[in-house]
Parts: C-alpha cells; structure tokens; sequence
C-alpha cells in the first residue's frame, strides 16, 4: 500500500438542511459527513466510535434513512435533509424516545446513544408497534458496550407504545 | 480516518458518467452506496483520485418483473430489496440473502449494482446471482453489454467490466413452475461478512425430479464460487437424503477457504457441507410449495 497525497481539488458546494436549519459551505470533497457536522456545523451529539463503518454510534437521518455518517461524504449531503441527535428535543421538550431511554437506563456512558435514538426512530418508522426480535434486528448496526442492550430494547418498545398513543406535532 | 484527496464529480446521465470514466481511467473508481468504497478509503487501501457519484442519476434504481427476468437497477439499496415484497414472494434466495447483507444502516445505502462491481468474494450479492444464473448489463462507451453472471468475477476485487464501463441493471431469471431457493449466512456476529454462505436454486419437474441446480459460494474462495460439481450430483436426479449429502459433500470440496480471523479453513470447508445441506432442503420445501 503506497502512501499517496493527491494535489487539491475543488471544493464541492452543498446545501444541506439539518435539524430544519439551511446551511451553505463549501467543503472539501473528501469531507465526511460526520465530520461535517461535528467540525464546521458544530454539532458534537453525533460520535465517531469505531473507523471501520461498524458501531454506528455515528448514525443519523439522511432524507428520513439512517446512515453511518461516518461512511458518506459531505457531498453526497447536497440537497438533503438531515436530523442528528441534537433535532429531537422540540422546545426544551425531550423527544418521546428521548424519554423512554432516560426512564429505561437505555444508557450508560451515552456515547453509542445518538446513534441509538436516530436509530430507534428508523425502526419505529418501519415497524410502530414493532416486536423484541424487530428491535433487536433494526439495532443491529449499532453497537453498545455498557447496557448489553435490554434496557435499549425497552426503551425502544417504550416509544413505540408512547409515539403510538400520542405522536408528537411534526414527528420525523 | 480520512480519505486521501480526490476530485468528486456527480454526474446527471450514465453517458456523462461513462465519460469521466473515459477520461479518467484508472485514476476514477464510481461511487454508488459507497459502503465497501469509503471504509476502503478511510483505510487509504484505495485512493482513486477521481470520485464519480452515480447517486444524482435518475432511475437506476428499480425492481421490475417484465415477462422473463427481474430486472433491479444496479443503485437500488440492498434495504429496498430486502423490502420489496416482489422479492419476498417470488424470490426467496435473494429475498433471504438482502435480509443478511451487513446491518440495517449500512443496507440503505449500499447497492446491488457497487455490490456486485465490488466483486468481493465475501458479498452476499455475488453467491447468491450464481446460484440464480442472473445477468448483469454494462453500460459504455460501446454501448450495452450483457454479461453472465457466471463469467463475471474473474478475481479476487476484480470482474469482467472495462475500465470504462458501469453496470447498470441486475438480471434475475423468473421463476419457474416447481423452483425453490434459499441463502443461508454463519457469521460471527451481527452485520460481519460470512465464515461462509451458500446460496441454492434448483426446479422440481412434475416427477420430483431435480432440473436446474444452482448452488452459490460464499467467502470460502478468491472470488465468488459456482459449486458446479455439487449441482452436477443432483441435476436429473431424484433429490433423496444420499444425493443432498453428496450433494453437500461436493460443494464443501469445490470451496477453497483461507485460515483467516474467521475460522480455519476446514472449518470453513466443513461450513459449506453444513450450509449447502441446510439451504438444499429449505430450497426444496420452498420448490414443494411448503413455504
């Protein structure tokens, strides 16, 4: 394996909405999205665990599926719209998942836990009333090594029976 | 990690990509889901000084059934596929292999078209289309070019497409009357790459005798493995419990695993004998209508 340094390249434009705020940068092509977020937009609640695209602790909705920011360019944001850790609270009003994992102890450390929440509202999106094999499944991408996952499987199943009684105004 | 540098461009039409291509050469890879891409770059275990996103092109993804194969456009994600309840139906030995691909997060963005283009030996997508005897279709400066499967990966990372060239469409045959299919994964963990998989197509005629077998390989060669000698054991013949060990027996012969973090190779070897017997009889009681 060589090591190489390729000269500069253009910068790519991107216009990306996230959290309902519209942002304009210039950014250097190979600019993770992750590190886009963190770096230039100042949102710090989405983590980079692992480098190898496994913990997902990076995870956030991209036009509504999640992903591994860590493992999609900047560029690739152009146009999009995306919800990080940060969009779920409306109001000083903590989201419903949110909740659920602060009354299960779906957390320890937090730092796979924004990945877990964007995460949770993936499968709650595919699945609202989804069963303990679905949770379980749908967080199959995202890697804990404090709770051992139960808890996060309950709050998870929590919000489900929460969002399904009392959708929150504007829920992803 | 971060990526080298690179030049990213995103073209609107396949012409415009095959164009860049054209120029590019060697330098330029293409970006589709870019779930085996960036980790690699991250890794600096590629460095394309030209990136080509194929993302902003319309409708390269579909999954349609015309009158004789599936055709999936080569950017539909493996989640859509995993999805789709055409798939689900009618398909079962790729319905069960995109319910296995890596994790959720990962299956919305990663492509059958990257997939297959990836030509890792350790991709879902490459074991399961051998066993379906599927198609894949290349776009170029040349025009389009329809390639077997079965030809395709020529070697470990690499397939048959040109320089110049991006694969576009997936062709799947349609099932026919009496055909059953599954694909069965033994991983270590969740969303890892197979110790091995196997993947197995075959038709029951009206006898219950076996016609067309198709039996796919895993992770357990340099590239993707048709297990032709395994489907040769059962091809005309009645599928009875001595036939499917042989059956299984071959195919373990056939495979040519490495030692590797995943296992010893007889290990792997003796895997395969396991996953092909297993997939065999799910394929069959899928063939029987048993569900």
């Amino acid at each position: 394996m060589a090591q190489v340094a390729h000269p500069a390249a253009p910068a790519v434009p991107i216009t990306v909405t996230v959290n309902g705020t519209t942002y304009r940068h210039a950014v250097e092509p190979r600019t993770l999205l992750v590190y886009y977020l963190r770096d230039t937009l100042s949102l710090f609640g989405t983590h980079i665990g692992c480098d190898t695209t496994s913990c997902g602790a990076c995870t956030v909705l991209l036009n509504g599926l999640a992903v591994k920011s860590c493992t999609v360019l900047a560029a690739q944001a152009d146009g999009a719209e995306i919800l990080t850790v940060e969009g779920l609270a409306r109001d000083g009003q903590l989201h419903p998942i949110q909740e659920a994992f602060w009354l299960e102890h779906g957390l320890q450390c937090g730092f796979c836990t924004p990945g877990m929440l964007l995460t949770a509202l993936q499968i709650l999106q595919r699945h609202p009333d989804p069963s303990d094999p679905e949770i379980r499944r749908g967080l199959e991408g995202n890697l804990c090594r404090c709770t051992g996952y139960q808890h996060i499987v309950n709050a998870v199943r929590r919000a489900a029976r929460e969002l399904q009684s009392a959708p929150p105004a504007g829920a992803d | 990690m971060i990526p080298d540098r690179f030049e990213y461009f995103a073209p609107q039409s396949v012409p415009e990509a095959v164009g860049l291509l054209q120029r590019y050469g060697a330098e330029a890879r293409l970006l589709a889901g870019g779930h085996s891409l960036i980790p690699l770059m991250k890794l600096r275990l590629a460095a394309p000084r030209y990136l080509i996103d194929l993302n902003r092109i319309p409708r390269l993804a579909s999954i349609e059934e015309d009158a004789t194969v599936l055709r999936i456009g080569a950017l539909t994600r493996h989640a859509e596929l995993e999805a789709s309840e055409l798939v689900r139906t009618r398909y079962p030995l790729l319905a069960d292999a995109a319910h296995v691909i890596a994790d959720p997060l990962v299956r919305n963005m990663g492509t059958i078209g990257g997939s297959l283009a990836h030509a890792d030996p350790a991709g879902d997508w490459g074991a399961a289309m051998l066993a379906v005897r599927a198609e894949v279709v290349a776009t170029g400066p040349r025009g389009l070019r329809t390639i077997p499967i079965d030809g395709f990966f020529t070697d470990t990372f690499t397939s048959a497409l040109e320089p110049d060239e991006i694969l576009t469409e997936v062709r799947v045959p349609r099932p026919q009357r009496g055909s059953g299919g599954a694909y069965l994964k033994l991983e270590r963990k969740v969303g890892d790459f197979a110790i091995a998989a196997v993947g197995v197509s075959l038709v029951l005629d009206g006898r219950g005798t076996c016609g067309q077998v198709g039996i796919g390989l895993c992770n357990v060669a340099p590239t993707s493995l048709r297990a032709r000698r395994a489907e040769a054991v059962l091809e005309g013949k009645k599928p009875e419990a001595a036939a499917l060990a042989r059956a299984a027996a071959a195919a373990a012969e056939e495979a040519t695993p490495v030692s590797d973090l995943r296992g010893p190779a007889e290990f792997k070897r003796d895997m395969v004998r396991v996953l092909t017997a297993r997939a065999l009889r799910r394929a069959l009681q899928r063939a029987r209508g048993e569900g």
